[in-house]
């Protein structure tokens, strides 16, 4: 299996199961924040009970995490290699050739979803497992209260949301070159996945900011 | 109406692949805008000629867009600013009077600059010698009809093979990738029964060239097939990704 490593398909490869992988765990991530805006305790039993410190929620955490290293890695491995392709002498006349913008910036945008990520494993994550994992005092278990008081911030509902865009754009070119790179070559499909691709960005990122802007000004535990 | 327009050339000029290279900007008067693009480099290299000075070196043969001989990086745009043409089938009608003309030779690690506006491209033939043809028994010669071929597929491989192998694609890709060419010379076989029997190898073996020779890895930006004189499609990448995984998976 040393072709996921040396040849460039390959590692398109492991950089396209990765990405799908995290677009699936993007999606169950949304429709927990979308229980916020319904119910607090619902939230905390899901938080707490169903994820929490069990087993199967550190093993889930443990998978996501490795997704997420792999896919950083290879993002940072080929961009230096196809830097290196593209040569050191660049164009006087830049390139006026008409592609989408977030394909041409996909590594600048995950580098700022990266640095968005470890600003809300801080906040969160750390707040709520970790904490409990290591017997740290002051874990917390009134996770949805939690998200409350960090998002009645208003600069933190304003970096959230910056860091949907961001993820917005980067999901619209990535689902379809995923699933481009991984084989699925028909011409009518393509406008569809390329559609669908839109579809799932915008319900992943507008899921995230209706749930940001619904705790910051209060329209949350509706039917708590 | 076509008229005679005054431009002036930007060219790069470049004495060898090691040397440092520089733009140099050249007047030209009273160019009909009924001539074509390598034309009116022509009017440029014998005026230069006439002043005693060395002519700019580009890439040009059959001048009808099919050869893939010219390249030209020019105004931003591999083979210009029109779509779906050759540099020599580009006609001076694009510009209008006064526009300075930047033309630059393509720019990429696989594809090394000799002299001036030529590039050394046989980094393509090299791929090509490494999986891009089909072993045949001479003998008699079959009945044309003797192997049905469903039309659509026909088709296809017949669009694949319109390749013309300029490099356009690797001077557009922002990752010096020459995807959209290896998956066009893997297509235009893997699509027809008489290419499905090396299919496998052709894929794996064209795929570790093209790496080998230092081109980028293809990111999807479809900058590429924009810029291709002969519109082959990315659904091509789409399938030598296919074909190669195919073969990887069965081994």
């Amino acid at each position: 299996m040393n072709w996921l490593i040396k040849s460039s398909i390959g590692r398109k490869f492991v950089q396209s199961i990765s990405g799908l992988f995290m677009i699936l765990f993007l999606l169950f991530h949304v429709s927990m924040n979308l229980v916020l805006i319904f119910n607090y305790e619902t939230y905390d039993f899901l938080a707490n009970e169903v994820l929490g410190a069990n087993w199967w929620a550190i093993v889930g955490t443990g998978v996501i995490a490795l997704g997420f290293v792999v896919h950083t890695i290879y993002a940072i491995w080929l961009t230096l290699q196809n830097r290196k392709a593209r040569g050191k002498d660049r164009y006087a006349s830049s390139s006026k050739t008409d592609t989408t913008w977030s394909s041409q910036n996909m590594f600048v945008l995950g580098l700022f979803i990266l640095l968005f990520l470890l600003l809300h494993l801080y906040q969160f994550w750390y707040e709520m497992q970790f904490k409990e994992l290591l017997m740290i005092e002051g874990a917390r278990h009134d996770s949805a209260t939690l998200v409350k008081e960090v998002f009645s911030q208003v600069w933190v509902v304003i970096v959230y949301i910056a860091a949907f865009v961001a993820l917005w754009f980067h999901l619209t070119h990535g689902f379809w070159s995923a699933l481009h790179t991984v084989g699925w070559n028909n011409t009518i499909w393509m406008k569809r996945i390329k559609v669908l691709g839109n579809v799932v960005s915008t319900a992943i990122c507008l899921g995230f900011i209706v749930v940001a802007l619904a705790m910051h000004f209060g329209f949350s535990n509706l039917v708590g | 109406m076509d008229k005679d327009i005054n431009i002036k050339v930007k060219v790069w000029r470049q004495n060898g692949p090691k040397e440092k290279g520089h733009f140099e900007t050249y007047p030209l008067e009273n160019i009909s805008q009924g001539s074509s693009f390598l034309e009116m480099l022509d009017i440029l290299n014998e005026k230069l000629i006439n002043e005693g000075k060395e002519p700019v070196v580009f890439d040009h043969d059959c001048r009808e867009g099919i050869c893939g001989m010219c390249s030209l990086y020019i105004n931003g745009h591999p083979h210009g600013p029109d779509s779906g043409i050759t540099t020599c089938q580009l006609h001076m009608r694009r510009f209008n009077d006064g526009d300075t003309i930047t033309v630059e030779p393509w720019r990429s690690a696989g594809f090394p600059i000799i002299k001036d506006l030529m590039v050394d491209r046989s980094a393509f033939d090299k791929i090509i010698q490494s999986g891009g043809y089909v072993s045949v028994n001479t003998g008699g010669v079959p009945d044309a009809n003797s192997i049905p071929i469903p039309r659509d597929d026909a088709e296809m491989a017949m669009d694949a093979a319109a390749c013309i192998g300029c490099g356009a694609c690797v001077a557009a890709c922002k990752n010096g990738s020459a995807m959209l060419f290896v998956s066009a010379k893997v297509s235009q076989l893997a699509l027809l029964p008489q290419g499905r029997v090396e299919a496998a190898r052709r894929a794996k073996s064209m795929v570790a060239k093209m790496d080998e020779l230092g081109f980028g890895n293809c990111t999807n930006t479809g900058a590429c097939e924009v810029e291709c004189p002969k519109n082959i499609s990315i659904s091509n990448i789409a399938r030598l990704n296919r074909e190669f995984l195919k073969a990887r998976f069965k081994d």
